[in-house]
């Protein structure tokens, strides 16, 4: 008998071990940014690819405030209340004191410098696949960005998702590994793809969760209720937008519909991010979404 | 028995469905208005848009002539065109959102950027395509920046 609770007790023990390596975070090997030279212009380019300011810029900033990273809007989810952090370049209130190494742990495994797990309101999920080239870039133009000294306001989240090491657990259901659209690409299809299911994070809005906050990876791109209660976020698989890549492209630029409507609610920052990007990019774009296969 | 009544569900089902296409037309005829003076953009809009896709050839008249109506309508003094009454609580046909009424003076700062990105459009249509393209950005930004703010999404 007791030689049978003493084994129990043992089994206990290595689950809840395992567990805890398991819901580990994970982290970026640093010698993949050794000797990188990061550049600073393709940064500026990742900034506007990724839309860092539309969720980091302070809460209705204007055009120029969209540079000052101050954090403070606020998302509302079935979760709890998240609130985007400051990310400018001050050393203390911000992330200036960020290694690149740093920058590429946050974007690529969602953990923070001392270790903490981020939620993934935060979508680090798409940004894993982001190359460390980019990641490096981005760290450059990051800190050529203002700073500013407003404080970080605490998430408003309840039991259980406020325990954090719940995360790890979370991530090992739903970081999807790999990426979504695959087979015979044209380079311009890939470089949409990486641009869409990457840095663009595009699902995050337009495909569906499960109960967890999980993406639906199998519909991908089909179109999810709008989180803020509101509408409908549209599906982009070919069955759904039947608009031409010529037609997305300038969707993309100046938000004008095929019919000469303008883009609304969200769609509008994400807008003002694709602007910037180049002709190239935004065609790779509209490439890669007629790519998107009919679920 | 059972027929009737189901007869008679199709029946309230179709006058509902019907109330619904009705209320797509607004009656207030200042909905109309403005809701035309959109498509006056729509339509020159889409002169300059086929030029901006490579959809049609670039041409420095026929964009210069879309850019010419884009500025009078931005021109157009819409103050009676917006009464009280006429959001989309008060009117399901519209999209306006009443907070249009509680900020007047910025979407007034809004139309004013329009008639600025139309200007500029003007300046912009005849001379290449390269421009043109340019300018598209701006006037669409314009057109974004009222629409995120004050209209209600499509459901």
């Amino acid at each position: 008998m007791r030689r049978i609770l003493l084994f129990a007790v043992l089994v206990m023990l290595m689950v809840g071990l395992a567990g805890l390596l398991l819901t580990r975070p994970q982290r970026v090997d640093p010698a993949r940014l050794a000797g990188l030279t990061p550049d600073v212009t393709r940064g500026a380019s990742v900034f506007y690819s990724a839309g860092c300011a539309s969720c980091h810029s302070a809460p209705d900033a204007s055009e120029e405030g969209k540079l000052i990273l101050a954090g403070g809007r606020r998302f509302e989810t079935d979760f709890g209340t998240f609130v985007a952090p400051n990310i400018s370049s001050d050393p203390d209130a911000g992330i200036g004191s960020w290694s690149a190494l740093d920058l590429a742990n946050a974007l690529k495994h969602g953990k923070g410098p001392r270790g903490q797990h981020y939620y993934p309101a935060f979508p680090y999920t798409s940004y894993a696949k982001m190359t460390v080239e980019d990641v490096a870039a981005l760290h450059a133009f990051l800190n050529t960005l203002p700073a500013s000294d407003a404080a970080n306001i605490p998430h408003d989240i309840g039991f259980p998702f406020n325990i954090r090491r719940g995360l790890g657990l979370w991530k090992l259901l739903f970081s999807g590994s790999g990426w979504v659209v695959e087979g015979d690409l044209t380079d311009q299809q890939i470089r949409g793809r990486y641009l869409v299911e990457a840095l663009g994070h595009c699902a995050e809005c337009h495909t569906p969760r499960n109960g967890l906050g999980g993406l639906k990876r199998g519909l991908w791109l089909t179109g999810a209720p709008n989180p803020n209660g509101k509408g409908r976020i549209p599906g982009l698989t070919t069955a759904q937008l039947d608009w031409s890549e010529a037609d997305i492209a300038e969707y993309l630029i100046s938000g004008f519909t095929p019919d000469y409507d303008s883009a609304g609610g969200e769609m509008v920052e994400v807008i003002e991010n694709t602007s910037k990007l180049s002709d190239e990019d935004r065609l790779a774009i509209a490439a890669y979404l007629k790519s998107v296969p009919v679920q | 028995m059972m027929k009737k009544s189901s007869i008679f569900a199709a029946g309230l089902l179709s006058l509902a469905v019907v109330g619904t296409s009705i209320a797509q037309d607004s009656e207030n005829p200042a909905v109309k208005a403005r809701t035309s003076i959109m498509q006056l953009y729509a339509f020159n809009l889409g002169t300059l848009g086929a030029m901006a896709k490579g959809e049609a050839e670039y041409d420095a008249e026929a964009a210069t002539r879309a850019a010419n109506n884009i500025v009078v309508v931005s021109q157009i003094d819409q103050s009676a065109m917006w009464p009280a009454g006429s959001d989309n609580v008060s009117d399901p046909s519209t999209r306006a959102l009443p907070a249009i009424w509680e900020n007047f003076a910025d979407v007034g700062a809004k139309g004013q950027a329009l008639a600025d990105a139309a200007v500029a459009m003007q300046a912009a249509a005849g001379q290449d395509v390269e421009a043109l393209k340019g300018a598209m950005g701006q006037l669409g930004g314009a057109c974004s920046a009222c629409h995120k703010a004050y209209r209600a999404p499509e459901n």
